[in-house]
């Protein structure tokens, strides 16, 4: 009996691991390496956040006395530097276009942001603001590699400047004939932004970070709070074990 | 005040006394906790029971409080559940225990249900109780199925469109069936408010009746034990089994500490990793139902995966709906598909022993393949599992009457 048990949990976990090992795949996303623990860079993201992004997009879930009492920022400090376009803390962060004629000027409205960590990643946001580049048949001017055909202009042009996708090709010969397979190579500044290539994937990577946060506002309270709670759990299990092996000692 | 009492009828016998000549209430704790006896070698396998009770609690509970500031409405459904996550005080606590609640709820119920394969309690006297767990099983399954379209995401949207569709398989009456479900000519508004009335009324109310009804039968002939052995058959002088100890305060002593231990695992997912890796709640989901926008993969939630991998093994459509369902209902047959003299697998020949261990593995990979897109490769191996899921059933007759059986000892086996 014991050695049928161990035979089946031996199954189950070769079966498990395989299906862990098959999961993924997918487009190639660069690792965004946020630290949702360091204050700063959470801040930062939110400058930019506002600065760059706040004009089309909305995070309408997200309200400011929020992002002011979990980043350490003062009410003052956030009319100052981050409500531009709101009159009171407890407001959510909205945009003034509406959304038929967003749609109507962009080809689609710009989505709203509160979530797109949790559906898309934070890797995907991270990848997809680094990988604008120029392509001349597109009403922006602009591709992106993550998501081709994006009606979202280069937003962040002034900083990173344009690149271009280089691509090699590969001639082979199958069954006689010649195939061409064309390969992704990388990028290529063209034309130079104000910042160098390492501080715009800081920049980014800041605003990767705040709308991480943005998604789930609780994450690192709750992780706090979960230690604590098995925490006093363990206790709790150590008691009931007494307990049972008391009550349980007259069972023969 | 005292005096007149003494003369007219003095107390006797105090509260519960008073109590029990109107209810019988202490007649109800002896019969079902203090003087229910079962046996003192139960395992693991026969916590999940218990667990399950503690699931229901929990759901049930969290359930009230999520219904205080969630609205039924398509317009306002996927933002008041951001507000339960985010404004509301704890609520992001009460909505991920009741998110992870649901997984786990059948994480449970599935160990439960395999527990009974392994010692064979659903056979002669317990059929009533494995049928009746089986009808809770269906009823769990639609309320998992009307509370996942409640936060109105994209998966809840297409997923319930993907699963409603497939009553149109039926021929004739499929799509009048398919509009009745709805309410709508595709899912709307309405089917979203009548969902929630489902899941928040009728279906709770028919599961906490079930549970009921299930644990009444469960106690009327006795609970069974790893060995398959019919402890009622050997009593003391006093008219108590040998192997049988009271369900309180032992069994309550001993399940306090799986509850615990159970709790701390539902706490690291809740505190931890409330996604689950996409598979509790599904990424897509953080979007809310679009119309216009179908998702890249439309997998239903893991726990019904299984079931959905055999609907999409089948090229027809209507055969799929078929086997589906007859997959899900097979299982209530097994008191009288398993003809084996012994109950328990400790007595059972090695026929039994594959024939389970193949079908465990059939259930879980069959899992795996409803998450993985309808291609290829994916196909075959889910006809391939398929295949061996129904055949655990339907040759169980069979290999369980050809099957060499141990001789089942008198008394229950315990080493104290």
């Amino acid at each position: 009996m014991a050695k049928y048990m161990r035979t089946v949990f031996a199954l189950m976990f070769v079966l498990l691991s395989a299906s862990t090992l098959a999961a993924g795949g997918g487009a190639a996303l660069d690792e965004s390496g946020i630290d949702p623990g360091n204050v700063n860079s959470l801040q930062r993201g939110a400058r930019n956040f506002m600065n760059y992004c706040s004009g089309c997009h909305s995070a309408k879930y997200v309200r400011f006395n929020t992002i002011g009492k979990d980043l350490g920022l003062t009410e003052q400090e956030m009319i100052d530097n981050l409500m531009f376009n709101a009159e009171k803390t407890f407001e959510t962060i909205n945009i003034s276009m509406r959304e038929q004629d967003a749609a109507r000027w962009f080809g689609t409205a710009p989505p709203d942001l509160s979530l797109m960590a949790r559906s898309k990643g934070s890797d995907y946001i991270y990848s997809f603001l680094r990988s604008f580049h120029v392509d001349p048949d597109s009403p922006t001017g602009v591709d992106n590699r993550v998501l081709p055909g994006t009606s979202m202009p280069h937003v962040l042009w002034e900083l990173q400047g344009f690149q271009e996708a280089v691509y090699s090709t590969h001639t082979e010969t199958m069954d006689g004939k010649d195939v061409t397979t064309t390969h992704f190579e990388g990028f290529e500044a063209v034309t130079p932004g104000s910042m160098d290539a390492e501080d715009f994937d800081a920049f980014v990577r800041d605003t990767t970070n705040f709308l991480a946060y943005i998604a789930e506002p609780i994450r690192s309270d709750r992780r706090k709070l979960g230690v604590w709670v098995l925490m006093f759990l363990l206790f709790f299990l150590i008691i009931s074990r007494m307990l049972k092996k008391q009550i349980w000692k007259d069972v023969k | 005040m005292a005096r007149i009492e003494a003369e007219v009828g003095k107390p006797q016998g105090g509260f519960m006394k008073w109590i029990d000549d109107r209810f019988p209430f202490t007649e109800t704790m002896k019969y079902h906790a203090t003087e229910y006896y079962a046996s003192k070698n139960f395992n693991i396998w026969y916590v999940f029971g218990v667990l399950a009770f503690v699931v229901l609690f929990i759901q049930l509970f969290t359930g009230i409080f999520l219904t205080m500031n969630y609205k039924p409405s398509a317009e306002e459904a996927f933002a008041s559940v951001e507000y339960i996550m985010r404004d509301v005080e704890w609520g992001w606590l009460i909505r991920y225990m009741h998110s992870t609640g649901a997984s786990f709820f059948f994480i449970v119920v599935y160990l439960h249900m395999f527990r009974a394969m392994l010692y064979g309690s659903y056979k002669k006297p317990r059929e009533l109780i494995w049928i009746i767990g089986m009808l809770i099983f269906f009823v769990l399954m639609a309320e998992a199925f009307a509370g996942y379209l409640l936060p109105w995401g994209q998966m809840s949207y297409w997923g319930a469109q993907v699963i409603i569709s497939l009553f149109g398989a039926i021929p004739g009456i499929g799509e009048s069936i398919v509009e009745y479900i709805r309410g709508d000519y595709s899912i709307s508004d309405i089917t979203l408010n009548r969902f929630f009335a489902m899941h928040v009324i009728l279906l709770p109310l028919a599961l906490i009746g079930l549970v009921f009804v299930h644990i009444v039968a469960l106690h009327e002939v006795g609970s069974n034990n790893p060995d398959g052995v019919e402890i009622k058959n050997k009593k003391g002088p006093d008219g108590i089994p040998l192997d049988g100890i009271a369900f309180h305060p032992y069994h309550t002593s001993k399940d306090l500490v799986a509850i615990i231990v159970f709790l701390m695992i539902f706490a690291a997912v809740i505190f931890f990793a409330p996604e689950m890796g996409g598979y509790f709640l599904e990424h897509a989901n953080f979007e809310p139902a679009n119309l216009r926008a179908t998702p890249e993969h439309i997998a239903p939630v893991w726990y019904f995966t299984p079931f959905y991998a055999i609907l999409r093994a089948v090229p027809d459509k209507l055969w799929g709906f078929i086997l589906f369902v007859l997959a899900v209902l097979l299982p209530l047959f097994l008191p009288w598909l398993d003809r084996s003299r012994v109950k328990s697998i400790r007595y059972r020949g090695w026929m039994y022993k594959t024939a389970l261990t193949v079908f465990v593995i059939s259930f879980i990979t069959l899992g795996w393949l409803g998450v993985q897109p309808a291609e290829g490769p994916y196909v075959l191996a889910a006809q391939f599992f398929s295949v061996l899921y129904f055949a655990f059933f339907i040759l169980m007759p069979y290999y369980t009457t050809i099957d060499k059986t141990k001789p089942v000892p008198e008394r229950v086996v315990y080493h104290g």
